[in-house]
């Protein structure tokens, strides 16, 4: 339940504010409800950070609706305009690389040739052992 | 000679007129006095400096590397430079610098062009002003402009001269800036959804946005990577008819790019105008759009049907719809694309070591500001599963009516679409920033981001002043990989409009030299 604290913990930095539902949309669609924000948050790891932010995806959402006016019957999703072509493949044989140190100087916490993540709190490493060593008998 | 085209300034180099380190000296001097226009975020002197001594050594021998060799140009700080700080206009990458060139970069370099900076910009390239960076929004030239300020001067007295500065347009803001105040002959921008053709408009300066798949998106750090293109600035056509040669064609590390070869150009000119058709969509006609602009947009047609080319009415039917799947499919793959900045391999880290995802939150949330992060949040919302099929696959969909829209037109015998670019002039700032940046992009983005949903080819062609002096430019569209069908429509255009030249003088002091015409009218161009 760590994760649930965390989050609680970063949306009070960030004003502790709760999302408020949208007034009934027309159409039926969803409401930006409490649990959306929430959810939404912990996917794109971005916080709204303020009412606005919610307001602002309420429009969007009421923007996008628009679509369902078009009939799509039939017609295929469409991915990308060259899918008449043929992507290209090239060789699979090593052209570049051996760049790790160029690569790791971007970083801000290094160790070795490890980019270094800060440890998970819940795992706690504690001595544990399966296998005691033989007594020393002569 | 910063006045000139880079064709005529190519000439003159090859002709021991001007030698680059001139040149460059000049550029550096111009971007200096112009620096309340906040076009650079980054001016690479010393770099320019050591290309141009090289180029310098070349000419001597008489090895140039091609046309663009000693030209300075100038590239958006969204594509990624090597030793040059590349920041996005983002905290999320300031500092950053990379390790490798831009494929379009390292071509024009290749061609021996001094890179004189990397150019402003809206921030990771979403807006339509080149307002939201946090290096500053950029200020449009012209509101320093003779042309504009007499007009000014006749309706409103004791203003401040600065305040009511107007906007570039964006995102490519600083590169049209940079290429609009002869601070460089020819700037990369980036165009997903009208980012390089919107401030070319408002600059007064030719924006091109090639065919998708005809020039490397590599190390062009990426938006929408479905619509993505880079651009080209340029104060004249056939200038950037030059600068596409030199970038288009397949590059092994974008699989996008098409395979098709593809050698550099020169525009003929177009004298038989009977066999061509243009097309004009009747949906562009839009209660939004400005007596002024449209006024403009009717005299080019009938322009060209006076010198004989077909005109007709054409129908995009499902126009009205173009700019919401944009915003759909825009926002969903931004979501994607943005994941990547998490703070552990490159660019901004939060100081907290709470934890992995307490750290990418806070990163993220210090490194984008509000406009990239409300994208983040709307595209995520549009890839839940439970909205997935209802909204992105939705927009999916739409997105082929749309480019079949254009391809139904296009099969009907138009060879080109003529549309408004903009709704209106550049505007002050005060009044752009009433609205804020989705419903901006949402307004202004209307006539231009259907081609880039189609994958099509357009240019924006300054063609006149509006009644406040300031610029007004329209949209031509082609056929995929038509490019240079397009750009001898668009050369023929510009011919006939003669846009007039910005008149900088009271923005460059001792400059107004460099406009005179100096003796190198003697120049010969093969």
């Amino acid at each position: 339940m760590w994760t649930r604290r965390v989050w609680l913990g970063l949306r009070a930095s960030a004003g502790g504010r709760r999302g408020f539902p949208s007034k009934a949309d027309p159409q039926g669609s969803r409401r930006v409800t409490a649990e959306l924000i929430e959810h939404l948050e912990r996917l794109a790891l971005v916080d709204f950070g303020s009412q606005e932010a919610v307001a602002r995806l309420e429009k969007a959402i009421a923007f996008a609706n628009r679509l369902r006016a078009v009939d799509t019957d039939g017609v295929e999703p469409m991915e990308s305009v060259l899918e008449d072509r043929c992507l290209y493949l090239r060789s699979d044989n090593v052209v570049e690389g051996n760049c790790a140190e160029e690569l790791l100087q971007n970083s801000h916490h290094v160790v070795e040739e490890y980019f270094v993540a800060p440890p998970e709190k819940h795992m706690e490493i504690t001595p544990f052992c399966l296998w005691t060593p033989p007594s020393k008998h002569h | 000679m910063l006045g000139r085209t880079l064709q005529e300034v190519s000439e003159a180099l090859k002709q021991g007129l001007v030698t680059p380190t001139e040149l460059c000296q000049r550029c550096l001097s111009l971007i200096k006095k112009t620096k309340i226009l906040n076009a650079y975020i980054t001016v690479s002197e010393e770099v320019a400096l050591k290309q141009a001594e090289e180029s310098e050594k070349r000419y001597k021998k008489g090895h140039s590397l091609g046309d663009l060799d000693g030209i300075p140009v100038a590239v958006k700080d969204n594509f990624s430079t090597a030793g040059i700080e590349t920041t996005c206009a983002s905290n999320m990458l300031k500092g950053y610098v990379p390790p490798y060139n831009a494929t379009v970069v390292q071509k024009l370099l290749d061609q021996g062009a001094l890179l004189m900076g990397k150019t402003n910009l809206d921030e990771f390239a979403m807006g339509s002003g080149s307002t939201d960076g946090i290096f500053g929004p950029v200020k449009n030239p012209w509101s320093y402009s003779k042309q504009y300020r007499e007009k000014r001067k006749q309706k409103s007295h004791g203003e401040s001269e600065d305040s009511h500065w107007l906007i570039t347009g964006g995102s490519s803001g600083g590169s049209a800036a940079a290429v609009s105040a002869f601070t460089c002959f020819a700037a990369l921008g980036s165009d997903t959804g009208g980012s390089t053709r919107n401030p070319a408009a408002h600059c007064g300066v030719v924006g091109l946005k090639p065919s998708y798949g005809l020039v490397s998106r590599h190390g062009l750090i990426p938006l929408v990577n479905s619509m993505d293109v880079p651009g080209i600035l340029t104060r004249c056509v056939d200038d950037a008819a030059i600068v596409l040669g030199i970038l288009a064609g397949h590059d092994p590390k974008d699989s996008t790019t098409i395979q098709d070869p593809v050698k550099p150009f020169t525009l003929p000119s177009l004298t038989d105008m009977s066999k061509l058709c243009i097309g004009i969509p009747k949906e562009y006609l839009t209660p939004e759009l400005s007596s002024e602009v449209q006024s403009l947009w009717s005299k080019a047609a009938n322009l060209f049907e006076s010198e004989g080319a077909k005109v007709i009415e054409v129908s995009l039917p499902h126009t009205s719809y173009s700019i919401v799947c944009y915003h759909v499919l825009c926002t969903s793959e931004v979501a994607s694309n943005m994941a990547r900045f998490d703070g552990l391999e490159y660019g901004h880290r939060c100081d907290t070591d709470v934890s992995t995802e307490a750290m990418y939150a806070a990163t993220r949330r210090e490194g984008f500001n509000d406009v990239v992060r409300g994208r983040i949040l709307s595209g995520n919302f549009f890839l839940l599963k439970e909205n997935y099929e209802n909204y992105f696959v939705k927009a999916q969909k739409v997105r082929r009516l749309i480019a079949h829209d254009f391809v139904n037109v296009f099969n009907s015998g138009v060879d080109v679409l003529l549309t408004p670019t903009t709704l209106s002039e550049a505007v002050p700032h005060t009044e752009f920033i009433r609205e804020d940046n989705r419903t901006r992009s949402a307004q202004d983005d209307l006539f231009t981001q259907a081609v880039n949903m189609a994958g099509l080819p357009a240019v924006s062609v300054p063609m006149a002043l509006s009644s406040q002096g300031l610029p007004i430019g329209l949209q031509f569209i082609g056929r995929a990989f038509c490019d240079q069908q397009l750009l001898t429509v668009a050369k023929w255009f510009e011919k006939q409009v003669q846009f007039p030249v910005i008149q900088l003088q009271e923005l460059m002091d001792d400059c107004s030299s460099i406009f005179e015409n100096e003796k190198l009218a003697s120049v010969s161009l093969k």
